[in-house]
């Protein structure tokens, strides 16, 4: 009898481990996809989108902004209604090979030089076909996993589904930066150069990842359901249009998901940015701290999801929302702080590097411009380092020169080894916030809605509060730091109010119990 | 605490069209066919007005739904829902 009961658990264990690899891999490898694209925009609209073209411009707008807003919720309703009608396995089956398909077909394209505007047409196309993919794997893959698990470890087991978006970063970042190490920038660039390949390598990936699945046994939640004959007729209808669903959905968007996604949005992507754009930290500098703090606090969404079996949800998710409410500030400007090199140049000695000047001599209106660009490295004792850049302008006419001295400005800044470490201490703590958050919502949207709707009503709330909420923290950044450019930070308002008016829905109208019984 | 949820609704109803009305201002001021800034491009201020209408009306529902008392009581089975 002991025996039997043991055996029972270990065939259980297997089966959930086996459920929970298969959901993970893919979902991990869909997020793979779905960021390399933006990782080599700058490449990509080169290749595709042309400067100097109007159409191939707004192609390129489309291209980057369309699939985040609109594909994404589309694609959540759109695969969201058919996993309730047909059953996850198939459903998220065909968003990976979707996914997988257009990601690889995108680094077959051929260039603009070669085929026109039939090139950037392709390309959006595909990348309309990536959003409308993610639209509907992660629903599938959170449904399909807390559909396996027992109650008192749903939590856990769906934690292993919120690793995939962060893994998916860190195999993206590692992908490209191994590429880019085994050749140089032009080899990188070419029409058929090493960019393509993190688009090749997603084919074999999206293989091994489509036999996994394939293997696998619908949930048996919506089996035991379809066999019943008590599917859902239209889960559309059903999800959106009956009150009593409808008003949780919003709960789960307003109450919880909106801040989510900013907070999320904000940890791994907005700090890079911000290290590498505003701190002008050097390229694999920017990049390892966020690939150490991602290695550290990846762990993180497995014990957060473990404790949230243990205490409820709700609380986790709102620490890590006031957690970035109160740092972000604080956190972003010791980054200011810490590279900007003036204070560098005020306190160490330095030893400055051979300067290269280049000329370029410009004719205008009769009178000589040399326009002189020069680069010096500035290395300091304590292994800090940047380049300064300063770009000059002679006039010369027929009676005398005047020289016009440009702006300077400090790039590839490199770190001393003790701030280097503390700056991956700061992203890591940036990445905690989002464990935080992002641990234990998928078991939270499992738990609020019923098995015969759950994958439609989960699925739009997710994108929209990350899609759209998340995926405008760049934009609205930009809107806050043109109106107001005195303050450097002032892009953090928005992810900061956004978390903030989360918070208090959430604290109020949310309730912490966990609904031990989503079988119904 | 059912009463602050009543009380707040009306915020949440009020906040949607102040979201509106600061989206629709700000396209007007900051698109620039000159520009080139992502914040002066037309076509990304119609996406995000299009899909955060129908958000922001979301908004004001929750906040109608809260007001008349709906989230007094959470489903905690399906057969509520």
């Amino acid at each position: 009898m002991a025996n039997n009961s043991y055996f029972n658990r270990m065939n259980e264990t297997n089966t959930i481990r086996k459920v929970i690899a298969a959901s993970s891999v893919g979902t991990m490898i869909e997020w793979y996809d779905f960021y390399i694209f933006g990782m080599l925009a700058k490449t990509i609209s080169t290749q595709f989108f042309p400067e100097g073209n109007s159409t191939a411009a707004l192609l390129s707008t489309l291209a980057i902004f369309a699939a985040g807003f609109i594909v994404r919720p589309f694609g959540a309703l759109v695969f969201g209604r058919l996993g309730d009608l047909i059953g996850r396995k198939y459903t998220f089956l065909l968003t990976l090979v979707l996914m997988g398909g257009s990601t690889f077909l995108i680094g077959l394209v051929p260039g603009y030089k070669t085929i026109g505007i039939a090139a950037p047409l392709l390309v959006l196309l595909l990348r309309l076909i990536q959003g409308l993919a993610l639209g509907g794997e992660y629903g599938g893959a959170a449904t399909y996993v807390a559909e396996h698990a027992p109650a008192n470890k749903r939590g856990y087991y769906t934690a292993w589904i919120q690793t995939t978006a962060t893994i998916g970063l860190f195999v993206a970042l590692g992908v490209i930066m191994l590429v880019k190490l085994n050749m140089s920038d032009a080899e990188f660039n070419e029409p058929w150069g090493g960019w393509r390949y993190p688009f090749w390598i997603s084919i074999l990936l999206v293989i091994i990842s489509v036999y996994i699945r394939l293997k696998m046994e619908e949930s048996p939640l919506f089996a035991k359901l379809k066999s019943e004959g008590k599917t859902s007729v239209n889960p559309l209808k059903e999800s959106f249009s009956h009150k009593a669903n409808f008003k949780m959905v919003l709960l789960a968007l307003f109450g919880a998901v909106m801040g989510q996604g900013v907070i999320w949005y904000t940890g791994q992507f907005y700090a890079q940015s911000f290290l590498e754009t505003k701190c002008n930290i050097e390229f694999g500098q920017s990049r390892t701290i966020l690939l150490w703090a991602i290695v550290f606090a990846t762990p993180f969404f497995l014990f957060f999801g473990w404790l949230s079996d243990k205490i409820g949800r709700k609380w986790i998710m709102m620490a890590g929302m006031l957690l970035g409410i109160l740092t972000y500030r604080p956190i972003f400007s010791y980054f200011l702080e810490q590279t900007d090199v003036k204070q560098w140049n005020a306190g160490m000695s330095f030893t400055p590097g051979e300067e290269v000047i280049k000329s370029d001599t410009l004719n205008l209106k009769g009178t000589n411009h040399i326009v002189e660009k020069s680069t010096r490295p500035i290395v300091f004792a304590d292994g800090r380092s940047f380049v300064q850049n300063k770009s000059d302008t002679v006039i010369i006419d027929v009676h005398n020169s005047i020289t016009k001295p440009g702006p300077v400005t400090y790039t590839n800044r490199h770190l001393d080894q003790g701030t280097y470490w503390k700056f991956i201490g700061l992203v890591f703590f940036l990445i905690l916030y989002v464990t935080m958050v992002y641990g234990p919502i998928a078991a939270f949207l499992v738990e609020m809605f019923p098995t015969k709707i759950r994958y439609t009503s989960m699925s739009l709330p997710y994108h929209i509060g990350n899609g759209v909420f998340g995926g405008l923290v760049p934009f609205i950044g930009l809107l806050l730091t043109t109106t107001y450019p005195k303050d450097p930070l002032v892009g953090l308002w928005y992810p900061i109010g956004v978390a903030a008016l989360c918070l208090i829905i959430g604290c109020i109208y949310l309730t912490n119990k966990i609904d031990k019984d989503i079988t119904d | 605490m059912n009463i602050l949820k009543k009380i707040l609704g009306v915020v949440w109803l009020l906040l949607a069209p102040v979201v509106i009305y600061f989206l629709v201002s700000g396209a007007i001021t900051h698109i620039d066919p000159a520009g080139k800034k992502d914040i002066n491009n037309p076509v990304i201020w119609v996406i995000i007005i299009l899909i955060f209408t129908p958000i922001a009306i979301g908004l004001m529902i929750f906040g109608w739904y809260a007001l008349k008392g709906e989230y007094e009581h959470l489903p905690e089975k399906s057969t509520e829902i």
